[in-house]
């Protein structure tokens, strides 16, 4: 067993076990057969009038502690404990993991199996289907998404049009399959912007989705957003699916305010959906991306 | 040597004082971060978030509240049953002071976010060296009293005060080795690492609860039970028998807060089956204390020092019938992560430590100021029925709370999904953290109208130092 460097220990493990809870049985043992006389004091007194009685020990005490003992010793005669010792039943709890982990695919598996083999597209229409979709999102995506899925800062809203890395059955497949991540580097491509430079960026990327914004600074944030964000953003700042997100729509990952854009562009943002494709299996992804896809399609 | 015909009373004077102090203080952040689980926007900034004050609460209760009465009562008691007065009493000031500078730090430090992230160890490292400075000072006073004693015999009380006190500085010194990286702000890293460094920490904090919070309150109880009961001990055997059982178990049980985790299977088994046994050797002090009143039990009637006592004692019998019961496996696959491990901890903090400190701490005002019993013994009885509901509100919400999560987690619908998802048990919880709250405030109301008690007969009387006893004459130490 790998718990130990060297059989020393095993043995040592064992042995002061075993000896230590035959001990608690000998100390019972000794004291319970002790002289000892009901109702009499043992003849010491402390500060006045502090004296013990020398009663016996109690019948059903000592055989609640004799109880345990024995279950101590027959527990670790079943279960491991005893060093590398792995008990009658042979019982390991990752043995236990196992079992159950298969018990329940036995069960369950079918269900899932039988959306696996239709189009996506398909499984998205189905009431009962959705239902499920709906009971996996609630225990593994809500943390982050919402239980609305309309998510929070930092954690995309999955019920809108618009897909950072794409809206069809394959690709929200892939993302929930294989996780994404995304990096925003601080100022773009220009690393020598100035913060008044990227004052007037914010304002020019807000004026993109027509919030309210200074002329003169859109006027110069243009041209500093060619050089500086244009290049994954595009020209006109709708993004690459895959690549940067759309800063000419209504949607906003990080918030729309002056304040919320400075502060992406100046630290930038590193982000990361984690993948879930070993750890659910093809059929639960499966049902999560038609769950997902019906979403985004208003369903 | 001259000896002094008194008793040093002075240093007992000062930790019962802030024994009330603080537990008022520790208390009260209770309150405020059970409050914020209701009313979560009450977490106003990062000092005062929940995940700050919440070792403070800990922190406070135990080694404040708790501490300062463990200092009060050892002292008083190891003096009084060693017919000695205290060895070394300037250091025993300076125990009083130091351990003050360690409160005082704690309430700086957390709320800063300073800590080492280890459960009731979280002071980060330079207050642990100034724990340890005080600690053996503390050791060096008490086991000094023993040693000068002039009577023949060791009263039980001093057996569990002493090993509270060494088992103490043995957890402090393995769990808090760390390596220091800088002093401001404090920063150290463990010494240990990944399921090692989880099992020094539980082997600290389960003992942290069996020594600190355990084995120093039956020394409390172990004399002021007796005293206020005017009976002598139900069974020395007993006493003898639980108590080498009771230390030696306890040093094993660390494990079964690790259950299911990436701790060995063995060292599980172990934990779990150590921990029944300690049931026996646990139920040997309630058993004692409560049949040390067997044929007086009408004093119970109309004393309210004795209720505190005797129903602290009920608590410690139940949480520690509790406490074995989860260490079972499949019983702690259930409770563990819930707050019925919440309201485990609480019938045993404010059932038995926080109810026998009262019930000592009332039995030694009227005695420290010359008084013959308290400014209101009305008060100490509203004391008593209003702690005792805050009680019962608050573990019987988290039990149920509890169970309630722990079912709601596994709860499974027919296709395999977990039919509740966390937020979902979260919301369910609500209506049992308000009534816990109510319960926290009933409770904290009690300590408030204990600290007016005190104020007032401290007001009427005048603080006096009790002469020393000589011992019996067959007693007596040659």
């Amino acid at each position: 067993m790998s718990d130990f460097v060297s059989s020393f220990w095993n043995i040592y493990i064992a042995v002061i076990t075993i000896v230590s809870i035959l001990g608690c049985a000998v100390l019972l043992w000794m004291q319970s057969s002790a002289k000892h006389v009901e109702g009499k004091t043992t003849g010491h007194v402390w500060d006045e009038n502090l004296e013990e009685l020398s009663n016996p020990l109690p019948n059903w005490w000592r055989w609640l502690f004799y109880l345990t003992v024995i279950f101590a010793l027959f527990y670790l005669a079943m279960y491991p404990g005893l060093g590398s010792f792995k008990g009658q039943y042979q019982w390991t709890s990752t043995g236990q993991y196992d079992n159950e982990m298969k018990k329940a695919d036995d069960q369950y598996g079918p269900i899932f199996q039988k959306y696996l083999k239709q189009d996506i597209r398909v499984v998205a229409t189905n009431p009962e289907a959705r239902e499920i979709g709906q009971r996996l999102f609630l225990t593994y995506c809500s943390q982050c998404h919402g239980s609305d899925a309309q998510g929070a800062k930092g954690f995309p809203n999955l019920t809108d049009k618009d897909w950072l890395f794409g809206g069809s059955p394959e690709q929200i497949k892939e993302t929930i399959k294989d996780g994404r991540s995304a990096l925003m580097p601080a100022k773009g491509v220009k690393p020598d912007l100035s913060g008044d430079e990227i004052k007037s960026i914010a304002h020019y990327v807000r004026s993109l989705s027509g919030l309210a914004a200074d002329p003169i600074r859109i006027h110069r944030g243009r041209q500093l957003f060619s050089v500086a964000c244009a290049v994954c953003h595009g020209p006109e700042g709708k993004g690459n699916v895959g690549l940067a997100p759309n800063l000419a729509d209504k949607v906003w990952l990080y918030g729309s305010s002056e304040d919320s854009i400075i502060e992406t562009s100046s630290n930038g943002r590193v982000n990361q959906m984690p993948a879930f494709g070993d750890f659910l299996g093809e059929a639960k992804v499966h049902l999560l991306t038609a769950y997902v896809y019906g979403l985004g399609d208003g369903q | 040597m001259q000896l002094p015909t008194t008793y040093h009373y002075k240093v007992v004077r000062q930790f019962t004082v802030m024994t009330v102090i603080w537990g008022i203080v520790g208390m009260l952040v209770g309150v405020i971060i059970a409050a914020q689980l209701v009313w979560p926007e009450l977490s106003v900034n990062e000092y005062l978030s929940y995940g700050r004050l919440r070792p403070l609460h800990t922190n406070a209760v135990i080694f404040a509240f708790g501490g300062c009465a463990l200092f009060a009562t050892s002292y008083f008691v190891v003096q009084r049953t060693s017919h000695a007065p205290l060895f070394a009493p300037r250091l025993a000031a300076f125990t009083f002071w130091g351990w003050q500078l360690v409160i005082v730090l704690a309430a700086v430090t957390l709320p800063m976010g300073m800590t080492q992230a280890k459960e009731y160890a979280e002071l980060e490292w330079p207050i642990d060296i100034l724990i340890t400075l005080v600690w053996v000072s503390y050791a060096v006073v008490f086991f000094g009293t023993i040693a000068k004693r002039t009577v023949s015999h060791i009263y039980v009380a001093n057996w569990f005060y002493g090993s509270f006190i060494l088992a103490v500085a043995l957890l402090h010194l393995v769990n808090s080795a760390a390596m220091p990286v800088s002093l401001f702000p404090m920063k150290s890293y463990s010494a240990y690492a990944g399921v090692q460094d989880a099992m020094v920490q539980w082997w600290y904090g389960h003992n942290a609860v069996g020594f600190f919070l355990t084995a120093g309150f039956l020394g409390m109880m172990y004399y002021f039970v007796p005293k206020q009961a005017d009976r002598p001990i139900y069974s020395y055997r007993l006493s003898v028998v639980h108590f080498w059982a009771l230390i030696f178990t306890y040093m094993w049980a660390g494990p079964h807060h690790l259950h299911y985790t990436a701790l060995p299977d063995w060292t599980q088994s172990i934990g779990m089956v150590f921990s029944l046994i300690l049931l026996a050797p646990s139920w040997g002090g309630m058993i004692n204390g409560i049949m040390t009143l067997s044929g007086a039990w009408h004093k119970l009637r109309d004393d309210p020092f004795l209720k505190f006592l005797i129903t602290s004692l009920s608590f410690y019998g139940m949480s520690t019938f509790e406490g074995p019961m989860m260490s079972i496996k499949t019983v702690n696959a259930l409770s563990h992560y819930t707050d019925w491990t919440i309201g485990h901890v609480h019938s045993g903090a404010l059932g038995w430590v926080a109810m026998i400190s009262i019930g000592s701490i009332y039995y030694l005002l009227p005695r420290l100021y010359g008084k013959a019993q308290m400014h209101s013994m009305k008060a100490v009885e509203t004391h008593f029925w209003i702690a005792t509901i805050g009680i019962v509100l608050y573990i019987a919400s988290m039990w149920i709370a509890g169970v309630m999560q722990g079912l709601m987690w596994r709860a499974t619908n027919p296709d395999g999904t977990l039919t509740y998802s966390f937020v979902e048990s979260v919301k369910a919880t609500y209506p049992f953290w308000t009534i816990r709250l109510l319960g926290g405030v009933l409770f904290l109301t009690g300590m408030l109208i204990m600290a007016w008690n005190m104020f007032k007969t401290m007001a009427g009387g005048q603080a006096i130092e009790a002469p020393v006893l000589k011992a019996a004459i067959a007693h007596q130490a040659n």
